[in-house]
């Protein structure tokens, strides 16, 4: 008979001890992956976050763009690369934008701002904009006019029917300057944008700027994340960068991307933690029953069977025992972190509020990304696979006469 | 011929400071075929002789030979294999294997010497029969008595097919329906099957149908009689 059936056949009558170790294992696997995936969809989230409701996940300008956002480092639409990025198979939106700064005034009032050109129905599409509203109305395709971040409009003491005057430098330092109605106020969360940002029509806007045809900017929103590399490169190809730039959101916004990264070291220095709390826990189980054991093995070493032989069994048991902790662990935790990853948990109070001044809705998201799972299994893995040792050094060092004195 | 000679075996335990002798120069031989008792109050050092002989303790001095091979030269996995081979063992609890049942425990041991499948089942169940336990060959140790569990021990220590078989003390934790029990089978064992038997005991009742009886005591030989 081989090991590895003697080992399952060990697993399968001893079920007290097979219940206890792979319970130790359980409860690793089970801790870390909820731990895991409430960080990494918090992080997820924010990104998802800002991603949809602004920076979109890649960004193409003019070549120059970024460095230097000025009216005069825009590039002409062009419905054609607009299709042919849609048309990559991982790209959900293409969001075209004209962007520039202007003096936002009302009577005597007047406040440097950010205007933004936007196609009202494919803004909406990506970023909800037409929820932000909280008085008058969103923009139409048609309708001249301009919606008007909330601060902003307390600031220049202005509401829904008044009339702002925009003015600022236009394109080829043409002068920039239009009165519009203001059709609604919005409310962004990020208390910086919603100090200076008016949305208008992008026709508008290029108008406005002496702009006609010009964009400062196509945002594009994948389906998924994860291919931000990919379609950055695809898109890269399709076009000539001697005249556009391509830039991820982790470009766009490096603060946010420091953060996360500082926090996520933070979150697996807590998680190495944990790893260590149930790595001692796993490995006081097995030393446990190993100790527990110690006269079957002194029994089987004085009849005939070879250490090695019998390390080769102890070896496919915690193997089993490990697969059978790990399938469990997963098969309680996964369906918590699906659970919670399509209903995110409110956070209320404080916090809550905290978590919105800076522009994140206030949820704890879960991750179910099988990255981190593989990962989870891997250290787990390698924790069984330390605890092992113990048994082994046990086996090698057994002493017959001794493990069966009474 | 002599299956086991042991020569000038000597066996000190030294712990921490305090030496015991526990075995002070022994020269014994066996042959194939014997009934032999090894007697002697308690910490004469009956077990740390039988330990030694089956390969379970080596002495500190002296030698043991036993099927003309000198046992201290066997090393690690060497000398297990040649426990599984040539020697069958009892002992006086804790015999057998907790999760396996009586039939498993005794094919165990064939398993150990990769004989076929069908001869290991056919086997066990024989010995099983023979040695009583026909009807609780799927019981594990757990739901067997203590002298059934011997009994099993005995099948076990037989599958191997060694050439003698060494019981500690095999009935000091038996009443004694179960000891006339359990020595009956070794006697008709030894009698039809030649099956050599070397324990040691304490018990009156034992000695008496062994027909060799050793003395020991303080680790030296007082008597060898043959009956
Ligand atoms: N591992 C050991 N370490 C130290 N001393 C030991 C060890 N094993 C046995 N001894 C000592 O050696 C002597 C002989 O012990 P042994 O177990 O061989 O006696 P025994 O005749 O089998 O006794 P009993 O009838 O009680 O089983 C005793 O004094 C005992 O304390
Ligand atoms: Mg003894």
């Amino acid at each position: 008979m081989s090991s590895f059936k003697i080992a399952r056949r060990n697993i399968r009558r001893n079920k007290r001890r097979t219940v206890i170790t792979a319970a130790s294992i359980f409860f690793a696997v089970f801790f870390a992956v909820i731990m895991r995936s409430m960080q990494l969809g918090t992080y997820t989230e924010m990104i998802k976050n800002v991603v949809s409701s602004y920076t979109g996940h890649i960004q193409i300008h003019k070549k120059g763009y970024w460095n230097d956002k000025i009216i005069n480092n825009t590039f002409p639409e062009n419905t054609e690369l607009e299709k042919t990025i849609a048309k990559i198979p991982e790209v959900e939106k293409v969001v075209p934008r004209l962007e520039s700064f202007a003096l936002a005034s009302f009577r005597q009032l007047t406040k440097g701002s950010i205007v933004i050109g936007i196609s009202p129905e494919k803004e909406n599409n990506m970023t909800k904009l037409a929820d932000k509203v909280i008085s008058g109305n969103y923009l139409s395709k048609t309708n001249k006019g301009v919606l008007v971040a909330e601060k902003l409009a307390s600031f220049l003491k202005l509401g829904v029917g008044d009339t702002i005057v925009l003015m600022g430098q236009g394109y080829h330092a043409a002068t920039a300057a239009g009165k519009y109605p203001v059709k609604g106020i919005i409310r962004l969360n990020a208390p910086d944008l919603n100090n200076k940002i008016v949305y208008i029509n992008l026709s508008e806007a290029q108008d406005l700027y002496s702009a006609p045809n010009m964009l400062s900017s196509l945002s594009i929103l994948l389906k998924n994340s994860d291919d931000i590399k990919s379609v950055k490169t695809a898109i890269s190809d399709k076009i000539n960068p001697e005249n556009f730039e391509v830039m991820t959101w982790e470009e766009i916004l490096p603060e946010l991307k420091q953060a996360i990264e500082s926090d996520n070291i933070s979150g697996q220095f807590m998680l190495a933690i944990l790893y260590m709390i149930v790595g001692f826990g796993v490995f006081g189980t097995i030393v446990m029953m190993t100790v527990e054991r110690k006269k079957e093995f002194g029994i089987m070493t004085a009849v005939g069977m070879k250490k090695i032989k019998l390390a080769g069994i102890l070896f496919y048991e915690t193997l089993l025992l490990g697969i059978l902790g790990i399938l469990s662990g997963f098969a309680v935790s996964l369906p918590l972190i699906l659970y919670f990853s399509k209903s995110p948990v409110p956070i209320t109070g404080d916090v809550g509020n905290t978590f919105k001044s800076f522009g994140f809705e206030p949820v704890i998201a879960f991750s179910v990304n099988p990255h981190f799972m593989i990962n989870q299994i891997s250290v787990v893995v390698v924790i069984v696979l330390i605890a092992y040792i113990y048994p082994l050094s046990y086996i090698l060092k057994i002493n017959p006469v001794k493990a069966l004195r009474n | 011929m002599n299956i086991i000679e042991t020569k000038n075996l000597h066996k000190t335990y030294k712990e921490s400071e305090i030496e015991v002798h526990a075995v002070r120069g022994v020269d014994l031989s066996f042959e194939q075929g014997e009934f032999t008792a090894i007697v002697g109050p308690s910490g004469s050092g009956k077990t740390t002789l039988l330990n030694m002989i089956g390969g379970l303790d080596k002495p500190t001095e002296g030698e043991i030979i036993i099927d003309g091979i000198n046992i201290s030269t066997l090393k690690g996995s060497k000398l297990i294999d040649f426990r599984l081979r040539k020697i069958g063992f009892v002992f006086q609890a804790y015999n057998l294997i907790p999760v396996l049942t009586a039939k498993e425990n005794v094919e165990f041991i064939m398993n150990l010497q990769k004989r076929p499948k069908k001869e290991r089942i056919k086997r066990a169940e024989d010995l099983l029969k023979a040695v009583g336990l026909g009807d609780r060959m799927n019981a594990r140790p757990s739901k067997l008595s203590g002298g059934q569990q011997q009994r099993v021990a005995v099948a076990r220590a037989l599958a191997s097919k060694p050439m003698f078989i060494l019981a500690d003390e095999p009935t000091a934790n038996l009443d004694s329906e179960s000891t006339r029990n359990l020595l009956e089978i070794m006697e008709t064992l030894n009698k039809e099957e030649n099956i050599t038997f070397i324990f040691s005991t304490h018990d009156t009742r034992v000695v008496n149908k062994a027909r060799r009886i050793i003395t020991i005591d303080d680790g030296k030989v007082l008597s060898d009689e043959k009956k």
